[in-house]
C-alpha cells in the first residue's frame, strides 16, 4: 500500500488528524505512566514476610485491672491457648511482619561508632521462629536459656550488670548480606548500645518488619531474646491448619477470656488480614488505576471510531470513484486501515516523548523510579491494537461502498 | 435569539443520536472520574479549623541532636515527657496543650455488662478552649483540676449516648480503668479530618472517635500508658510507663496558640532559650535546632495529604483532558459535516457571530448534558469509593453543593472550550464555495 497519497490526504485534514494523533499521544502517555504505576503497587504487594502467612492468627488482649505478676499471666495465657484443639503452636510477640507497630533499634558494628550502621527491627518474644515459620538457613534457633525478662535486662542495662542482659540473636539473610557480604554472619556481634552485644547464632531465609515501607530495608529483622509479660502491647501468635483457623480463633478467645473474665479483647485477626490491611492503599491506587485505563482506552477507541466514520461519510464520492477506476473493496479497506496505523504511529511517537516527561515530573515530586523502557513497545503495540480494532468498523463500511455512488451528483 | 439556536441545536443533535450519546458519555466520564477524586483530594487536603490555624502551632524540639535528625535534618516530630511538661510549666503561649494518645478499657456501671475499650488523649485544659471544641453539655476542666490531677473526664457524645443513653451526664461518674472519674463535659460531634492536634499518632485521618480527655498530669499519675507511637534514640534505661517518662523518646504532642506575629517571635525565641541553656548545661551537645511550624506548614510537612491522592487527582485530570480531546474531535466533525448548511446560512446573511453563537449553545447543550449524566457518575463514584481507597479516607469524601456545582461547571466550560476552535472553523465556511458544490 502506497504511503504518500494518504499522508496528501491527512494533509488536507490538518486539524482533525492532528485531534487524533494528539488523542493518542495523551492515551500513551496515561496508559504507560499508569500501567508503571500498576507494576510498582503489585511488586510491593507480592513483598515476601517469611511466615507461614495462611496459618497465623494474632491475638491482643488488655487487661482493665493489671495482673500482679504479668509474667505469671503470660504462662497461664500460653498454657491455656495451647490446650485449644487444632492449635499447632503458640508465641507471644511484641510485633508482627506488616503489622505497622514497631520496636527498631539502632545497629552498631563496633561499640565506639558514633554513627549507626543501620536501624532494624528487634522481635521478642517466646517461640517465635517455630510459630512464624521463618525457614533456618544457618546455625540454630534460640532456645530457653538464651531468653531473659525485659525488666531484667533494662535493670541490666542501668546496672552494668551483663548477665541480665540478652547475648544471641538471630538476624535475616539480607540483613546478614548488608553488614557483612560474602562472609560468615555466625559469631559475628552486633551493638545495640555500647554495652549491649549480640552474637549471631542463627540466620533466618526471610522475615519481613513490621514497618516495611522501604522495600530495600523490609528484611532488616533480628529475633532477640527477650521475654515480655502479659501486655496490651504483647500479641499472642498462634499457628493452626488454614481450615481450623475460623474454629481455633474462636476457642482461643474463650480460653483467654477464662483465664480473666474482666479483659478486653483488642485486635483478633489472621495473617491474611494483616497483610491485606498493610497494603489496602497499593491495592486501592492499583485498582484505581486499572479503572482509568480501561476508561480511557474505551473513550479513545470511541473517538476513532467517530471521527473515522465521519471521514469515511465525508469521502463516500471519492471512494465510489475509486471503486469505479478499479479499486477492489480490499483497497479501500486497507486504505483506512493504513490511515489509522500512520495516524496511530505518529500519535504513539508523541506520547512516548509525553510518557517520559510525566515520568520526569512524576519523579521529581513523588519520589518515583525512573520508567523502564519495556513499557514504550509494549504501549505501542497496545495503543496499535486498539486503533485497528476501532477503525475496522468504518473501514468496513467504506469498503461496502458501491462504485455506482461516483455517478451520482450528491 | 437564544432559544431558536436551543432548538437547532437540538435538532441537530437529535439527527445524529449515536455521535450525540458518545460525546456526552465522554465528557460524563471524564468529568465524573475528576470530580470523584476532587472530592477525595478536597477532604483530605482541606483546612481542619480554618477560622484560626494560621494561630495555631507546633514546636519541634532538637533533643536528639544530629544522630537522631532524619536525611532532611529535621528534629524529631514529637517531644519527651521532661520537654513537654518543661514547656507546659514555663507556658509562654496564651493557650497550650501537650497531649498524648491513650485507650483505656471503661467499665460500665452495669457489672453484667463487658467492659469496653475506648480511645482519646490525655490533655490539659487549654486545649478545648485553645481548639474550639463544642460541647453538648458542661465544658472543660479548669486549670485547678490539671494542677490537683483531679478525676475529671469529657467525653464524646457517642460515649455518653452508650453509658447514660444520651442524657445530660454531667456530675456523674464513669469508671475508667478501675477509678471513679465525675463527667464534667460532653463533646457535642467533635471528629476533626485531619486529626490535626496529633497528627503522628493519628497519621492524619481515623476512623475511630476520640470518646474521652483526661487531664494530662492525671493520667501520668495513675498511669495510663501511651497507646501512640514512641521513637526512642536509644533503649530507655528503665522499664514501663514511668521509665518512658524518664526516657528521652519521644511519644507527646504539643501544641500552642499564638495570636499574632510578635507573639509568634517571642516563643521562637524562648525556644532557642531553651535549647541553648540545654547546650550550656551539657544536655544538648549541638546548636538550637527547633523548628516552630503553623498547622498549615505542618500537615504539609508531616504529609498528611496522601500522595497517593495527588497522584490519583492528576491521573484523572489526565483522563479528563483525553476525554475534551476526543469531544472537540468529534465536535470537529460533526461541525463540518454541516458545511453545506452554515453555507446556505451565511448566503441568506447570517454574519459569522451568529454561527459561533449557534454552535456554541450545541457545545453547551452536549456539555450541560454530560455535566447531568456526570453528575449521576460522580454520585456513584463517591459511594463506591470506599471500595478502592482506604476507609477513613473514603469516608470523608461527599457530594454537597459545590460539588455538584463544579461538576456542572467544568462539564459545560470544559466542552464550549473543546467546540471553540471546531466553530471557529465552522464560521470560516466560505458560503460561496459550499453553494456551489451542492
Amino acid at each position: 500500500m502506497d504511503i504518500l497519497p494518504i499522508l496528501s490526504t491527512l494533509r488536507r485534514h490538518k486539524l482533525t488528524s492532528w485531534l487524533l494523533i494528539l488523542e493518542i499521544a495523551l492515551t500513551c502517555a496515561i496508559v504507560c505512566n499508569a500501567v508503571f504505576l500498576i507494576g510498582q503497587r503489585l511488586q510491593r504487594m507480592d513483598m515476601p514476610s517469611g511466615v507461614a502467612e495462611h496459618e497465623l492468627l494474632q491475638i491482643q488482649v488488655a487487661d482493665v485491672t493489671s495482673p500482679s505478676n504479668p509474667y505469671a499471666r503470660l504462662a497461664e495465657d500460653m498454657a491455656a491457648l495451647r490446650q485449644v484443639p487444632g492449635v499447632l503452636s503458640v508465641a507471644s510477640s511484641n510485633e508482627v511482619p506488616f503489622g505497622n507497630s514497631s520496636s527498631n533499634g539502632n545497629i552498631r558494628l563496633d561499640p565506639a561508632q558514633p554513627e549507626r550502621t543501620l536501624n532494624a527491627t528487634t522481635y521478642f518474644g517466646e517461640n517465635l521462629v517455630q510459630t512464624l515459620g521463618p525457614r533456618l538457613v544457618s546455625g540454630r534457633d534460640l532456645q530457653s536459656d538464651d531468653f531473659v525478662d525485659v525488666e531484667a535486662a533494662l535493670k541490666g542495662l542501668s546496672t552494668g550488670d551483663s548477665k541480665s542482659l540478652p547475648h544471641v540473636t538471630l538476624i535475616t539473610q539480607t540483613l546478614a548480606e548488608r553488614l557483612w557480604p560474602g562472609q560468615n554472619p555466625l559469631g559475628r556481634i552486633i551493638y545495640l548500645t555500647p554495652t549491649v552485644g549480640l552474637r549471631v547464632v542463627g540466620v533466618l531465609d526471610s522475615l519481613a518488619r513490621p514497618n516495611a515501607y522501604d522495600q530495600a530495608k523490609a528484611q532488616y529483622s533480628m529475633v532477640v531474646p527477650l521475654r515480655m509479660g502479659a501486655d496490651k502491647d504483647l500479641s499472642y501468635l498462634i499457628r493452626a491448619r488454614p481450615e481450623d483457623r475460623a474454629n481455633v480463633l474462636a476457642a482461643a478467645l474463650v480460653a483467654l477470656k477464662k483465664v480473666d473474665p474482666q479483659r478486653v479483647v483488642t485486635m483478633q485477626r489472621s495473617f491474611d488480614e494483616v497483610r491485606r490491611k498493610f497494603f489496602q492503599d497499593d491495592r486501592a491506587m492499583a485498582g484505581m488505576l486499572v479503572g482509568v485505563i480501561v476508561a480511557l482506552l474505551i473513550v479513545t477507541a470511541l473517538g476513532i471510531v467517530g471521527l473515522a466514520s465521519f471521514w469515511v461519510a465525508q469521502r463516500r464520492r471519492t471512494i465510489g470513484v475509486r471503486r469505479a477506476l478499479g479499486a477492489t473493496r480490499g483497497n479501500i479497506l486497507h486504505y483506512f486501515q493504513t490511515e489509522n496505523f500512520v495516524l496511530a504511529t505518529f500519535g504513539i511517537a508523541l506520547g512516548m516523548v509525553l510518557a517520559y516527561g510525566v515520568n520526569l515530573f512524576l519523579m521529581s515530586h513523588y519520589e518515583l523510579p525512573r520508567l523502564p523502557g519495556i513499557y514504550f513497545p509494549v504501549g505501542a503495540v497496545l495503543l496499535w491494537l486498539i486503533g485497528q480494532l476501532a477503525v475496522l468498523g468504518p473501514a468496513l463500511r467504506a469498503a461496502a461502498v458501491p462504485p455506482v455512488v461516483a455517478t451520482r451528483s450528491v | 435569539m437564544f432559544t431558536y439556536y436551543l432548538e437547532l441545536a437540538l435538532r441537530s443533535l437529535k439527527r445524529s443520536p449515536g455521535l450525540t450519546a458518545l460525546m456526552v458519555l465522554t465528557i460524563a466520564f471524564g468529568v465524573a472520574a475528576s470530580m470523584t477524586t476532587y472530592s477525595v483530594f478536597r477532604a483530605v487536603s482541606g483546612d481542619p479549623i480554618p477560622w484560626k490555624s494560621s494561630k495555631l502551632f507546633v514546636p519541634q524540639i532538637d533533643m536528639w541532636g544530629p544522630n537522631g535528625r532524619g536525611s532532611d535534618g529535621e528534629p524529631p516530630d514529637a517531644m519527651d515527657y521532661n520537654d513537654a511538661v518543661t514547656l507546659m510549666r514555663d507556658h509562654r503561649a496564651r493557650l497550650q496543650s501537650a497531649m498524648y494518645q491513650i485507650s483505656p478499657s471503661i467499665v460500665p456501671a452495669d457489672a453484667s455488662k463487658h467492659p469496653i475499650n475506648v480511645s482519646g488523649h490525655a490533655v490539659y485544659s487549654e486545649f478545648f478552649p485553645m481548639l474550639d471544641v463544642p460541647f453538648l453539655y458542661g465544658s472543660g476542666w479548669s486549670t485547678d483540676d490539671d494542677t490537683q490531677r483531679a478525676a475529671v473526664v469529657v467525653i464524646s457524645s457517642k460515649l455518653n449516648q452508650k453509658l447514660f443513653g444520651g442524657s445530660n451526664s454531667v456530675g456523674k461518674t464513669v469508671n475508667v480503668e478501675g477509678k471513679d472519674y465525675r463527667v464534667v463535659g460532653v463533646l457535642n460531634d467533635w471528629n476533626p479530618q485531619p486529626r490535626f492536634f496529633d497528627v503522628v499518632n493519628s497519621g492524619g485521618f481515623s476512623t475511630g472517635v476520640e470518646d474521652v480527655f483526661l487531664p494530662f498530669q492525671r493520667a501520668i499519675s495513675v498511669g495510663i500508658p501511651n497507646d501512640g507511637n514512641t521513637n526512642c534514640n536509644a533503649v530507655p534505661t528503665e522499664s514501663g510507663f514511668v521509665g518512658l517518662q524518664h526516657s528521652a523518646c519521644v511519644w507527646i504532642a504539643y501544641m500552642a496558640e499564638l495570636d499574632d506575629a510578635a507573639a509568634v517571635i517571642a516563643y521562637k525565641q524562648y525556644l532557642d532559650g531553651y535549647a541553648h541553656d540545654a547546650q550550656q548545661s551539657g544536655r544538648f551537645g549541638w546548636a538550637p535546632n527547633n523548628r516552630l511550624r503553623d498547622l498549615p506548614a505542618w500537615l504539609d510537612n508531616q504529609h498528611v495529604v496522601p500522595s497517593d491522592t495527588k497522584v490519583s487527582l492528576l491521573v484523572a485530570l489526565g483522563l479528563l483532558l483525553a476525554c475534551l480531546v476526543n469531544t472537540a474531535g468529534l465536535l470537529l466533525a460533526k461541525f463540518l459535516r454541516r458545511s453545506s448548511e452554515i453555507g446556505v446560512r451565511r448566503a441568506l446573511g447570517a454574519p459569522r457571530m451568529a454561527i459561533y453563537a449557534q454552535f456554541l449553545v450545541e457545545a453547551g447543550m452536549i456539555g450541560l448534558a454530560g455535566g447531568v449524566l456526570g453528575l449521576l457518575l460522580t454520585g456513584v463514584g463517591v459511594a463506591s469509593v470506599g471500595w478502592v481507597l482506604p476507609k477513613d479516607i473514603a469516608a470523608l469524601a461527599r457530594v454537597d453543593i459545590s460539588l455538584l456545582l463544579i461538576t456542572l461547571l467544568v462539564a459545560v466550560i470544559a466542552t464550549t472550550l473543546a467546540g471553540l476552535y471546531p466553530t471557529f472553523r465552522a464560521s470560516r465556511v466560505q458560503p460561496a464555495w459550499q453553494l456551489k458544490s451542492n
